[in-house]
């Protein structure tokens, strides 16, 4: 009896160290049914383009280091929520947004908020590739100036880091004195990534960050996401489904204006719960 | 699930459909390479023996084909959602359906064998048995055509009468058996007969359960009601 019962112990033992393998706890991150605490939460977000209502009341949480991916046909308010992220709107007159976008406990949607501040915590990757007509260490080095003062050694230490951890290193550091312009479209989108991550961002925005790209500029750049989540949020708008269903750890379905459903991806891609997603994810609408 | 808009892609809904066609087809043939199995044996019928034993390259050869063709939509059209459920299910019913057609075909094998001897006892039992089986199967390809999860689940609950009726068999078996050594062979046979019956209703409830999941996007709960002792149903020594 004793000897069964030191057995078992033994086993759940045994079991409990299988449990523990790193291999285990990274699968369980990527299938990601457990989402992190929310680094930003959206309550009750409404979003007027003049009198028209672009976003109705949305409620959805932004989780720690994973990717939530927006999905939804155009014109259903994905791209004008991630412009409510970082204020975006505030440079067009006539737009106004209503509700709470919480991040450390303060309403992003305050007057009062630092712009340039909440722009370098916020930071965004646009469709296309938007390199200044500059060098491509003045690329890099620009928005950091704008909020640090650093050593020449300092800057050329992080104009490194952001071009490494945005995979464009080993292609760019014996050109870093030449135009960005001469960059590829998957490289210049890279270096826009890299610029992004410059000013060190708590979360980053990419609006629709592949659909200009190739292939395989695209799989680059969403390996690169896969690597960025480790320290960054990130929200991602894309039309691609399957790169949605590739990238996202949490996905949102939008639908004129509303969010009909959010879930972990593996769910809203093998069982949505309603029927407007199904639709739209199957290629069923309307 | 029956008011499903169409595909806007109309290549993608002709190929779902044909996806259904296959399954459809495939479980018709071995509907009636079970149908024959059993007739073989209650009849003592060894043509419709040859017949299901015929059918079973055939079912062989539509399984394979099937399941190139699953394989090529899974690569060629990325499926989502009840797209993709749908297409999983097909796979796993096809290697389902493959099994029973070869249970079926070891039935009609042996009924062959079977057929060179004074059949000792009475087929009543089998006979129900062999009915309720093929009652349970066609229920559940019909709940695939259908969509029908209710009637899926009636399957997979009704599984549990024929666990009884094998049960019952066996001890039936066992004890012709022990009544009269000259009939331990075709006994035997019957024994593996009503075994390979009762697998073919297991399989019709794993069936079933992808019907389930398919529609639904969930599994069934856990832990099918199993007919009382069919495990214990075993010779053991006394204690």
């Amino acid at each position: 009896m004793n000897d069964a019962a030191g057995r078992s112990s033994q086993i759940r033992e045994a079991g409990s160290e299988i449990r523990q393998t790193p291999a285990m706890a990274t699968m369980q991150a990527r299938s990601s049914e457990a989402l992190s605490e929310p680094r930003i939460s959206i309550r009750g977000l409404d979003f007027f383009y003049g009198s028209n209502r672009a976003l109705k009341g949305i409620d959805l949480d932004l989780p720690d280091c994973q990717v939530t991916g927006m999905i939804g046909p155009s014109g259903c308010g994905k791209s004008t929520l991630l412009r409510v992220l970082n204020r975006m709107y505030d440079l067009y007159p006539g737009q106004r947004a209503e509700g709470r976008v919480m991040m450390d406990g303060a309403n992003v949607l305050d007057p009062g908020i630092d712009l340039n501040q909440l722009r370098s915590r916020i930071g965004m990757v646009f469709q296309k590739p938007t390199p200044f007509p500059m060098t491509i260490y003045d690329n890099i080095a620009f928005g950091v100036k704008l909020h640090e003062r650093l050593s020449k050694s300092a800057m050329d230490e992080r104009v490194e880091w952001s071009l490494t951890r945005a995979a464009l290193w080993d292609e760019a550091k014996d050109r870093l004195g030449t135009s960005a312009m001469g960059l590829s479209g998957g490289q210049q989108q890279r270096l826009c990534i890299a610029r992004t991550i410059a000013v060190r961002p708590e979360v980053i925005l990419f609006d629709e960050p592949t659909s200009a790209l190739d292939p395989i500029s695209t799989l680059k750049i969403e390996e690169l996401i896969d690597e960025l989540k480790r320290d960054f949020t990130i929200a991602i708008v894309t039309h691609n489904m399957q790169q949605a269903a590739r990238c996202a750890d949490q996905v949102a379905f939008f639908y004129l204006g509303e969010m009909v459903e959010v879930g972990s991806a593996t769910q809203m891609f093998t069982a949505p719960r309603q029927k407007r997603t199904q639709e739209y994810i199957t290629g069923r609408f309307g | 699930m029956a008011e499903t808009a169409e595909h806007i892609v109309r290549s993608f809904e002709q190929q779902l459909n044909r996806l259904r066609g296959l399954v459809t087809d495939m479980g018709g043939m071995v509907e009636r390479q079970v149908a024959l199995a059993c007739t073989a044996v209650l009849d003592r019928d060894s043509e419709a023996a040859s017949l299901a034993i015929e059918a079973d390259p055939q079912v062989d050869r539509l399984e394979r084909e099937a399941e190139q063709f699953f394989i090529s939509l899974l690569a060629l059209r990325q499926p989502m959602a009840q797209d993709l459920r749908l297409i999983v299910a097909a796979l796993k019913i096809t290697g389902e359906l493959e099994r029973i057609g070869d249970y079926a075909k070891n039935v009609a094998r042996r009924s062959i064998v079977l057929n060179q001897f004074t059949m000792p006892l009475s087929l009543t039992g089998l006979a129900h048995m062999s009915n309720l089986v093929q009652e349970n199967f066609k229920a559940v390809m019909d709940a695939l055509g259908e969509n029908d999860t209710a009637k899926a689940e009636e399957v997979w609950r009704s599984d549990e009468a024929v666990d009884d009726i094998y049960n019952a068999l066996f001890r039936e078996l066992v004890t012709y058996m022990m009544e009269d050594p000259r009939n331990i062979t075709p006994c035997t046979h019957l024994l593996f007969i009503a075994k390979n019956l009762e697998r073919i209703g297991d399989h019709a409830t794993n069936i079933a359960e992808m019907v389930y999941y398919a529609v639904q996007g969930e599994a069934l709960p856990d832990g099918r009601p199993k007919g009382e002792g069919t495990a214990s149903a075993v010779v053991r020594p006394r204690e």
